[in-house]
């Protein structure tokens, strides 16, 4: 069964058009995977649809890392 | 309710991406990909009220009526030169119209809203054949030495008769006040007793705010009317969105389903031009024979407020 991890990294990969490879908890969705505003808007609606969850703005705010979004998609569904 | 007649009107002026980078700091690349649009055309040495008389008298000529058939005048219009009269007034006589007319003012959603309005009037006996008039000039909210707004809109003026028929099917209309997403302020005159003088205030778009919003509540509009006709995303011909940006409608198409095909755009062309948008395109698209009777089409769109509105057709001529 694909976890979080699994799932969220297949979902980076497939809307920033990345190898999943690359997608490791340190790298910064705008300077390493090339993401722009819009992209990273996009993502973060389909991880709530994928997980059935709802980010606020300010938390999405924050969000700068693949690390960062695991933890606040872990928080969300704990 | 059914549309027998269309007709849109462009500024002569086209303006490129590259156009605008020459004063702001942009690139057609920055455009393009966060937008879709690549060109627009903007008044220069046209008005607002010329493009909008010129829609209107070529719906009105396509319809195969005389002007003097037409019983209302429906105008949407965000805002223009003046605040007052209203612009169904202003442009009524040039029409060659002799019937009465009202404005609304539902932002981008003002096209569906009208929509719902003439079909309300005509089961109510209030008229029989109506013009819809969408004349918009969003290139005049912007603040040009900035980036942000100013290469996203269009001026333009697309307009529809509507008269009895069976072809409407149902509308959907959605208003979550949220003032601060999308707005512009016009600046007023100031009395002796105001504190402080209000001058107004170009456009301010919350991008990524709106961007969301405008994706769930666009899909959660059209999700409905399927769901409550009994339809599902197969049984629609065209999805015709308000033409904001490419990558909203993307975000929709996601969310609802349906091939790239099924989702036509103009706004390449145009950039957004506020209400005008939708009966722009469709226009376009009866002009090149795509809209073909029997069709099932959706309309949606969305705009400042924040409002979205979304019907359904089984089109007929």
């Amino acid at each position: 069964m694909a976890t979080i991890q699994d799932k969220t990294r297949a979902l980076i990969s497939s809307k920033l058009k990345v190898s999943e490879n690359e997608i490791t908890p340190d790298k910064n969705f705008f300077n390493d995977l090339g993401a722009d505003s819009l992209d990273f808007v996009e993502l973060s609606m389909l991880l709530e649809r994928e997980f059935n969850v709802k980010f606020t703005e300010a938390e999405t705010a924050n969000v700068k890392t693949v690390g960062d979004l695991l933890e606040l998609i872990e928080k969300h569904i704990k | 309710m059914k549309i027998i007649g269309t007709g849109s009107a462009l500024p002569a002026l086209r303006v490129t991406n590259d156009d605008l980078a020459k004063f702001l700091d942009t690139s057609d690349e920055w455009i393009t990909t966060r937008t879709g649009i690549q060109a627009r055309h903007l008044l220069s040495t046209e008005d607002l009220y010329d493009i909008a008389v010129d829609a209107s008298v070529k719906a009105i000529k396509a319809s195969g009526l005389r002007p003097d058939q037409i019983d209302f005048l429906l105008v949407s219009n965000v805002a223009n030169l003046h605040v007052t009269p209203g612009l169904s007034a202003i442009v009524q006589k040039r029409i060659g119209l002799t019937c009465a007319g009202l404005d609304i003012n539902v932002a981008c959603a003002g096209f569906v809203n009208a929509l719902m309005l003439a079909d309300g009037m005509m089961k109510a006996g209030h008229a029989k054949n109506i013009l819809i008039l969408c004349a918009e000039e969003p290139t005049k909210y912007c603040d040009w030495k900035e980036r942000d707004c100013s290469v996203l809109f269009g001026d333009g003026a697309g307009a529809v008769v509507v008269t009895e028929g069976t072809a409407f099917k149902d509308v959907k209309l959605t208003m979550i006040s949220d003032r601060d997403v999308l707005y512009y302020e016009r600046g007023m005159e100031t009395t002796p007793f105001e504190k402080e003088y209000i001058k107004g205030q170009p456009l301010v778009m919350k991008g990524k705010e709106l961007f969301r919003t405008a994706v769930s509540e666009s899909a959660k509009d059209i999700n409905a009317l399927l769901k409550r006709n009994g339809l599902q995303h197969g049984d629609i011909d065209w999805f015709m969105l308000h033409q904001a940006n490419k990558r909203i409608i993307d975000g929709i198409r996601h969310i609802v389903g349906g091939p790239d095909e099924k989702y036509p755009t103009v706004i390449q062309k145009y950039g957004n031009t506020s209400s005008a948008s939708i009966p722009i395109m469709l226009d376009e698209m009866i002009a090149d024979g795509k809209v073909k009777a029997g069709q099932k089409i959706v309309m949606s769109a969305f705009g400042a407020g924040f409002v979205s509105a979304a019907c359904l057709w089984e089109w007929e001529f």
